[in-house]
């Protein structure tokens, strides 16, 4: 039953990614992962009494990179605050963050969604330190693993302000996107290298007073951000139309049974108590190390995506695709830069290369086939010596072997054959030997010309040149 | 006993370089030392015997000239992390606690050729100032067995005045090192905050702490200075700069030194031996150059309001981390919530159960800016109240305590009074500036009364000038002993 009132959903992401920087955030331990459990700890990171932090400024420059990429205003000061809650993967019982002096304010991040171009508008970007593991249930105990304690987080809190799950989902994936360019956070969701938590309320169109909101965790993939929003709207939306109050709360996203579940009423949840973390002083960041960090920022995904449209004529869904990671773009971009064929480069990567790293579930910056690799094969098709056709044949060669495209071609026999003396041997050959569709050639049935080309790519082995056997046998049937 | 564990730093120095003892003699004097005045003083809580012997003998074979602290026993407060050794802070939620590594200042100590030679008692986590809030018994004050040595760092202070030690580190958070020494006869030196690293001190509060030296004389507190200084890469709010040199100038007099006393005291009676060592210091300070100029004391109502509120509100967080979770004591319970409360309900004490919940409230949602706000504002205007004076001025000479000792006891059912005792010592570490006290008199009673300088930040090194001309002029250590009266 409707009510009649249209409600507009509300939502807003916070999104912790992990830092690739080689050590943690306070203290020298490698940030690695996969290593023995509490191996990779000290005294600063189990907060033994009497360590201290000492911030580590790799972190630092990657989150005024991921600032400056995002447009935010990077703070020259910004202050490291305790949050305070008692929970066994926290050994301080308290996280080191910022609250109210983040070192990045604003900024927005573009994409497309078809034609419409959004802007998700950011409140802030700040620097914290991750949580150990909980491993429950181990022969009746729960037990900690402290490694990833202290690895360091960027927080990137977006305004209230996207309006579908759709967009909160592109969003994710563009933000996911932009810290793989910057090469800062690897984006693993289902690791838990880049998580999200979404807040969501509803409110009636025309009304700009927000509604109670709710929070969704647990949201491992794309889809299931999508999915858990679209599932809590219906559920909020089916509550207000029934009258009912939506509660503070925060539930969890089961992907399998693909429902939420409630974790907590969010009136229980804890006063962190901010205030100022004094075992550290005001982070200064000059001038001169944001222009250090500007200088470091690559062409990002946008810009590129657009100039890939723009500068090799490709569609918009053909730039995308390719500009998807940068390494792929890069790829992409120099296989362009040594055959000049922007299209059959992008089919090429398109189709074949990204097929493959699909399959193979590879990495581009150890794919066996590199982009000299790709072009020499473009190449020979460009010039004639191998068919498009035989050409998948000879990239699955350079692929298993790992040698050149002229090699592989010799190796397996594929060169084409465009020597009209050779192509004409082999036609007069079957012409003579095919009376009875000649004559019926002759004699108006022209659908017959595909059956003398599949007769000379037999004989040929597959390696005639389509293009001028076809003139030869017109010339020859029709004369 | 040979007398020897009684001898400043600077004597035994010079007694190892003239080749007349060897550690292993100052180490065993230690020894005997305490075993036999620590059944009553109860200034040690853990004595590393076979280590410091250990450690003298391998110093003796080194030249004596080839380190500042060579074969220089030193006393270190329980909240100082040693390797492998007992670090309780006095408190049963870290008894049987043992550090997996060594605090900055045990390391520079052991590279500068001092051989620690024990943990001593303190008020629990540093919360005191009569080391009565000691889990593991209190101390008596070597003068008069019935008051207390003051404190936090009451068994430091003990430890030096009884002759055990001649040196030995305590923490200064609101007065800590300064109230005991004035209260046990003995020098000692707070820095400008960050001057010595607190990597390795357990946390009370992280933006008042400062590890500093108590002995018997101001060249004593001076030479640990030097060795324990200087900027440490694993505290971010160490001094990046050097310490200056302390002990070439230290002879240098009053004269030249521009030294104020404050115009008044904020209605705070002085004992009259404290009241008698100000003017006498006045007098002296007159004769050797210009009569003391007269300032307004910053905050002598606010400050200790301020100190409260911010040291409680941090240490309410650094604290937190004692859960029994992970190390020390655990009292286990069927859920997590009550692991954590029958542990912490068990291994603080009321004192320190107090600072928690009066620094948890503090900080709480509707309540931080009526207190943790304004105290912050406070302090900040304190700083530069003071900021501003030591522009015009060296040294500010000022009482360390209003009195002398107080008997054991008899403060522990008025925690505002006991407060009330770091009036003179607080505002020194809200502005984060270095101080000292050194002993000038005795009481009627025949306990001793310390002066205070505060110098302005950065400026040991007039400090401990300051500090050393005053010492010549009241000659304490040369004219009272404890037990004794008159020397």
């Amino acid at each position: 039953m409707s009510s009649g009132i249209e409600y507009v959903p509300v939502i807003g992401l916070e999104v912790h990614a992990q830092l690739l920087t080689r050590t943690k955030m306070f203290c020298r331990c490698p940030a690695e992962f996969g290593a023995e459990p509490n191996t990779m700890v000290c005294p600063v990171c189990l907060g033994l009494p009497g360590a201290l932090p000492a911030v580590n400024r790799e972190a630092v420059s990657m989150a005024v990179r991921l600032g400056l990429a995002l447009g935010c205003t990077i703070e020259n000061e910004s202050v490291f605050a305790r949050k305070n809650y008692f929970y066994p993967d926290a050994p301080r019982n308290y996280q080191i963050s910022m609250y109210d002096r983040p070192l990045c304010c604003g900024g927005s991040l573009v994409f497309e969604d078809g034609e419409e171009e959004v802007s998700i508008g950011l409140e802030r970007i700040h620097l914290e330190d991750d949580a150990g593991k909980l491993l429950h249930d181990r022969g009746g105990h729960s037990l900690i693993d402290f490694n990833r304690c202290g690895v360091p987080l960027v927080e990137i809190v977006t305004l209230p302000v996207i309006r579908s799950p759709r967009h909160a989902s592109l969003y994710l994936q563009r933000i996911r996107q932009l810290l793989r360019y910057l090469g800062i956070c690897d984006g693993n969701l289902e690791e838990g290298s880049l998580r999200v938590d979404v807040n969501i309320s509803l409110r009636e169109r025309g009304d700009e007073t927000l509604g109670t909101r709710t929070e969704i965790k647990n949201l491992n993939s794309f889809k299931a951000v999508e999915a858990g929003l679209e599932t809590e709207i219906e559920r909020q939306r089916g509550e207000l139309e029934a009258g009912g109050k939506i509660l503070q709360v925060t539930n969890l996203w089961d992907a399998k049974e693909k429902r939420l579940v409630m974790m907590r009423r969010k009136e229980h949840t804890n006063d962190y108590r901010y205030f100022p973390e004094p075992d550290l002083p005001v982070l200064t960041v000059g001038d001169d190390w944001i222009e250090d960090e500007r200088a470091k920022i690559p062409e990002l995904p946008l810009e590129r995506e657009r100039r890939f449209q723009r500068e090799y004529g490709l569609s918009a869904y053909d730039a995308g695709v390719l500009t998807t990671e940068s390494n792929i773009a890069d790829y992409f971009e120099e296989t362009v830069r040594l055959t000049g064929e922007p299209k059959m480069s992008a089919n090429w990567v398109m189709r074949d290369v990204l097929r493959e790293l699909k399959t193979s579930g590879g990495d581009i910056g150890v794919f066996p086939a590199g982009p000299d690799a790709l072009a020499g094969l473009i190449d020979l098709i460009k010039e004639g010596v191998v068919s498009t056709s035989a050409g998948a044949e000879v990239f699955t060669a350079i692929l298993e072997s790992g040698e050149s495209a002229v090699d592989a071609v010799r190796r397996l026999g594929l060169e084409q054959i465009s020597g009209e003396d050779v192509l004409e041997a082999i036609i007069d050959r079957i012409v003579e030997s095919n009376p009875d569709a000649l004559e019926r050639y002759r004699g108006g049935k022209k659908q017959l010309m595909k059956f003398f080309v599949g007769q000379v790519m037999k004989e040929s082995g597959g390696k005639a040149d389509p293009v001028i056997a076809g003139e030869i046998l017109r010339k020859k049937l029709d004369g | 006993m040979s007398g020897l564990a009684g001898k400043s730093i600077g004597e035994l120095l010079r007694l190892y370089r003239k080749g007349e003892v060897k550690p292993a003699a100052v180490v065993n004097d230690c020894i005997d030392a305490i075993d036999i005045r620590d059944r009553v003083a109860g200034a040690f809580l853990e004595v590393f015997r076979d280590d410091a012997i250990a450690c003298a003998e391998e110093l003796g074979r080194e030249d004596p000239g080839s380190r500042p602290l060579y074969g220089i026993p030193v006393a270190v407060k329980d909240n100082i992390c040693t390797r492998g050794r007992p670090t309780t802070c006095g408190s049963r939620i870290l008894e049987g606690y043992r550090p997996p590594y060594d605090a900055t200042v045990v390391e520079r100590l052991t590279a500068a050729g001092a051989i620690i030679i024990g943990k001593t008692n303190m008020d629990e986590f540093g919360m005191g100032s009569s080391n009565e809030y000691s889990a593991f018994g209190r101390v008596r004050n070597p003068w008069n067995e019935e008051c207390a040595p003051g404190g936090s760092s009451g068994g430091s202070a003990a430890a030096v005045a009884a002759g055990m030690v001649p040196a030995a580190l305590g923490t200064d958070t609101g007065g800590s090192i300064r109230q005991p020494a004035s209260f046990c006869g003995v020098s000692g030196l707070k820095g400008t905050y960050g001057r010595i690293s607190r990597y390795g001190l357990v946390a009370f509060a992280s933006s008042f702490d400062q590890i500093g030296p108590l002995a018997s004389d101001t060249e004593g507190c001076a030479l640990l200075m030097q060795a324990l200084a200087g900027p440490d890469g694993r505290d971010a709010t160490a001094i990046a700069d050097n310490c200056p040199e302390l002990l070439s100038g230290l002879d240098a007099g009053l004269a030249g030194l521009t030294i104020a006393v404050p115009e008044e005291l904020g209605g705070w009676e002085l004992d009259p031996a404290v009241a008698a060592v100000l003017d006498e210091a006045s007098r002296a300070i007159s004769v050797a150059g210009s009569s003391p100029e007269r300032v307004d004391l910053p905050g002598m109502e606010t400050s200790i309001a301020s100190y409260y509120v911010i040291a409680n509100a941090e240490a309410s967080s650094n604290l937190a981390r004692f859960d029994g979770v992970r190390y020390g004591l655990r009292v286990d319970s069927d859920s997590l919530k009550g692991l954590y409360t029958a542990t912490r309900t068990a291994g603080f004490g009321e004192e320190v159960k107090r600072r928690i919940l009066l620094g948890t409230y503090v900080l709480s949602a509707g309540y931080y800016d009526e207190y943790y706000g304004k105290a912050l504002a406070v302090r900040k205007m304190i700083t530069e109240a003071y900021r501003d004076i030591f522009s015009r001025i060296d040294l500010l000479m000022l009482p360390t305590t209003p009195g002398p000792a107080f008997r054991l006891g008899e403060r522990l059912d008025d925690p505002v009074s006991m407060y009330l005792s770091d009036i003179f010592t607080t505002p020194a570490n809200l502005a984060g500036l270095p101080a000292m006290s050194i002993p000038a008199g005795l009481s009627a009673d025949g306990l001793p009364v310390g002066i205070q300088l505060v110098a302005g930040a950065g400026r040991e090194d007039l400090l401990l000038r300051g500090a050393r001309g005053l010492e010549k002029l009241f000659r304490f250590r040369e004219r009272f002993v404890p037990g004794g009266g008159e020397a």
